[in-house]
């Protein structure tokens, strides 16, 4: 099969305009992605998919990521010259920089006549809340069909195109998108025994704490079940 | 609603799931149908799944799958878990096939972390997954024959059977159904050499229940009359729909991912790919017992060959492992279909994002396809025949 | 492991009121002699105990365990209760065997309220308990006896077989200690109390109401008083 860096200069000698971006990743697995822009990427898509040289006809995995605003502190430091000839003093400056977050939908394609892959393509949307729509694959391969409709209940991606785009996990009147990093689960756990920290102080919102026991002779505190 | 939302063939995914389970609804080509739901609570879903099905008479015109009522969250619990706390949870992920599940995420860690596997691990490895392609086709052999209408009786046979890897899985790993067995670079306990020998038995008997199943059901008259020419399903069409397993491969696709990537030591094995024709219920059906003698196979040759040696790698950290960031996709060749896990991690314990492929729910786009112009009983057995556990589809 | 939902004082052993004060060894030594002393109370008891027909409902993990429970080796037709209906009409047993998700809990709810008395619940696993492992999923139900009243509570993630077959065997236990009269009778000859519970509805968040208060109370409290 081709490199990616191949595939990429193709994508874009055949489709001047659009953004084809390779994404390092630095893991042990080094499956390294294409970025495609969501203005071309259906037609990007489909040349993928019927270029006789790739013939990536199964799109076997789509999953959504949510990637939250971050607030990036970057400390730099400066030395800056004493003006009374002192030795030169070392201050650090702390700059901050917003970066906005993003969701992103992946896909991992593998050709099952030329039995090679995977080729993975990402898609970004603009941010987290108004600009979530991206192009959906679902009719380049319908094994996006469910795949796409799990992303738009779990991550909130709207898949413009998509033939019926529901909620397929979650019932229809749910608001929220649980799999997001910000998602607030509700909170309904009263009683919880529990190891898990977090859960435990979650529970004991919901009682009252006992006065402290007396010192001398120790009580057993009613720990009843319900 | 206009006459174009009616018609049901507009599109393939048209939409319309709520309301009451039967209602009688108006289409200009067919006049008077009658929607009925089915599930989540039906004797013949395989759990809660639930189908929404336009009936015209007896012949499904529209169907569409309703998804998510055992849908429990097991991703995002994997985020807030350490790598090998969601090992337990892949258990539960596949409840028929709790090894291979085990297997495709311990490979999915172990691409992700760049780790080795030592030899006897890997045949180890094989030898549970092989073992539990048995429980899982058995099984759904039985559960196909239930939905075919004769009550329990092949299912009685084939949880003997089943009974019998489970008591192998139970003395080995402690549990019957949720064995926990694989890690990361290696498994958790060494069989001895009287489990070895009790598994090989066991194997080289294997071919005679079989025999004896197959000559229960495989001719019967009223199983051919039920099943061939049921469900169709056309190879293209599988393939562009991502489905895999024995389902693709009974449309005469070969495609297995044990042949394809050649994970584990599959490569070692001399093991044939059965492959269909028709794409029919029975062919799938068919499918099912031919692997299991593949299987067999397999089993008989990993007990001729299996290696001394430790099976974990020392290189490996249970505790405290913390995978450098990246991302890693590894799939496997689960009994369902293409089993997958990805993994993105950022450096920390937890994995960032956990996804799981399910094979099942993708084998289901195409439920529509299969069942459209066949009655509701039929809707049955081709939902039997492409062998979903809701544990999966769900999540 | 067996919790009764409405525990009556009634319900401890007591001679036989129709029966006059006889012991249960005078009995026995009647029988003996070939009279059979008994009431109708016992009988109805006895045969109820021995032939409950369970609803065929399977969640999860747990179910496969039921199935199991069902074939050959575990055979729980020793115990009479082996006829799975799937049809909630016909049933007297309801064995919530798996994780009841929040999508699935008005369906349960319905099943249950749709079941004629006299009509048990046995909560399979640990799913079924509290959520079990998956208990802090934004989806899952923390527990069905949130909703409905559970007689038997079996333990394990799945249960075994066996497991299941003694939850079965403390349910005829129970059954067989209820009263027809009196002010500790049974749920299902009492007019005064309901068999039907509230059906929670799909929220924008969660269930609406999360849970039935009738039913179910958190405990009085969880937190332990600060070492001094």
């Amino acid at each position: 099969m081709e490199s990616l860096e191949q595939i990429r200069d193709r994508l874009l000698a055949r489709f001047p305009g659009a953004s084809v971006t390779l994404v390092i990743n630095p893991g042990a697995a080094a499956e390294h992605s294409l970025l495609l822009g969501a203005a071309h990427a259906v037609e990007m898509a489909r040349f993928l998919r019927d270029d006789p040289a790739l013939q990536l006809d199964y799109c076997s995995n789509a999953t959504g990521l949510d990637w939250p605003d971050k607030e990036i502190v970057e400390t730099k430091k400066l030395s800056v010259a004493d003006p009374a000839g002192g030795p030169a003093k070392i201050v650090e400056e702390k700059t901050k920089r917003f970066e906005p977050g993003y969701l992103e939908a992946v896909y991992h394609l593998y050709s099952m006549a030329l039995r090679h892959g995977p080729v993975i393509i990402r898609l970004r949307t603009g941010n987290r809340t108004d600009q979530v729509t991206l192009p959906s694959f679902t009719p380049i391969w319908r094994s996006c069909d469910f795949q796409e409709r799990e992303i738009f209940d779990l991550f909130g991606i709207v898949f413009a195109g998509h033939p019926d785009l529901r909620r397929i996990l979650m019932w229809d009147e749910f608001k929220d998108h649980p799999m997001r990093k910000d998602y607030v689960d509700p909170d309904d756990y009263e009683w919880e025994p529990t190891p898990h920290d977090r859960v435990l102080e979650r529970a004991k919102a919901h009682y009252p704490v006992p006065p402290p026991a007396p010192a001398a002779p120790v009580s057993p505190t009613p720990e009843a079940k319900p | 609603m206009s006459a174009a939302d009616l018609s049901p063939f507009n599109s393939p995914f048209a939409a319309g799931t709520a309301g009451p389970s039967v209602r009688a609804v108006k289409d200009p080509f067919h006049g008077d149908l009658l929607e009925v739901s089915m599930g989540p609570q039906h004797p013949s879903t395989h759990g809660v799944f639930r189908m929404v099905v336009t009936l015209d008479g007896e012949i499904i015109v529209k169907l569409k799958p309703v998804f998510g009522y055992l849908h429990r969250n097991h991703e995002k619990i994997a985020e807030n878990t350490s790598y090998l706390g969601s090992m337990p949870y892949t258990d539960r992920l596949d409840y028929l096939c709790s090894m291979t599940t085990n297997w495709a995420y311990a490979l999915a860690v172990e691409k992700l972390a760049g780790q080795a596997v030592p030899d006897r691990a890997q045949y180890l490895r094989i030898i549970m997954a092989e073992l539990t392609r048995l429980v899982n086709h058995s099984c759904l052999v039985g559960f196909l024959f239930n939905d075919l209408g004769t009550s329990f009786t092949p299912l009685l046979y084939a949880f003997r059977e089943r009974e019998k890897i489970l008591d192998l899985f139970e003395s080995l790993t402690g549990s019957r159904m949720m064995c926990n067995y694989q890690r990361f670079g290696g498994c958790r306990v060494d069989p001895t050499p009287e489990w070895l020998a009790a598994a090989s038995r066991l194997v080289d008997n294997f071919p005679r229940f079989l025999d004896e199943y197959e000559t229960m059901l495989t001719g019967n008259e009223i199983m051919l009359a039920r099943t061939q020419g049921v469900g169709v399903l056309d190879a293209a069409k599988a393939v562009n729909a991502g489905i895999t397993g024995p389902c693709l491969r009974a449309s005469g696709y070969n495609y297995d991912v044990r042949k394809v990537d050649g994970y584990g030591f599959y490569p070692r094995f001399d093991f044939r790919v059965p492959l269909g024709a028709h794409g029919d219920t029975y062919d799938r059906y068919m499918m099912r017992v031919l692997e299991m003698r593949e299987s067999v196979k397999i089993l008989q040759q990993a007990f001729r060959d299996l290696p001394a040696g430790p099976i974990m790698d020392p290189k490996s950290k249970l505790r405290g492992f913390r995978p450098k960031a990246g991302e890693a996709y590894g799939r496997t060749e689960s009994p369902k279909g293409e089993l997958g896990f990805f993994l993105v991690s950022d450096g920390s314990p937890n994995p960032y994002r956990y996804r799981v492929r399910p094979p099942t729910l993708i084998n289901l786009t195409l439920l529509e396809d299969m069942c459209l112009g066949h009655t509701i009983a039929d809707s049955v057995v081709i939902l039997g025949s492409i062998d979903i556990v809701l544990g999966e589809v769900d999540r | 492991m067996s919790t009764p939902a409405t525990p009556s004082p009634a319900s401890a052993p007591q001679p036989f009121p129709a029966a006059g004060n006889l012991s249960d060894a005078e009995r026995e030594e009647l029988r003996r002699h070939g009279i059979l002393l008994t009431s109708l109370e016992e009988l109805y008891n006895w045969g109820r105990s021995n032939s409950i027909w369970p609803l065929q409902f399977g969640l999860a993990c747990c179910a496969i365990e039921m199935i199991a429970a069902a074939t050959a080796r575990f055979d729980i037709a020793r115990f009479g209760a082996e006829i799975f209906r799937p049809s909630p009409r016909q049933a007297d047993l309801m064995i919530v065997s798996g994780t009841v998700t929040k999508k699935m809990a008005p369906q349960v709810v319905r099943l249950w309220n749709q079941m004629p008395e006299p009509k048990y619940c046995i909560a399979m696993g640990a799913c079924a308990i509290s959520g079990g492992p998956f208990k802090q999923g934004y989806n899952v139900l923390k527990g069905i006896d949130r909703f409905i009243p559970v007689d038997i509570y079996i333990p394990g993630c799945p249960p075994r077989p066996e497991a299941l077959l003694n939850g079965l065997i403390q349910l005829q236990a129970q059954i067989k200690g209820e009263r027809l009269t009196g002010p500790g009778a049974a749920r299902h000859v009492r007019s005064d109390v309901t068999s039907e519970f509230p059906v929670p509805e799909y929220g924008e968040h969660d269930l609406s109401p999360p849970k039935n208060p009738a039913v179910w109370q958190p405990a009085p409290s969880l937190v332990r008083p600060t070492k001094v």
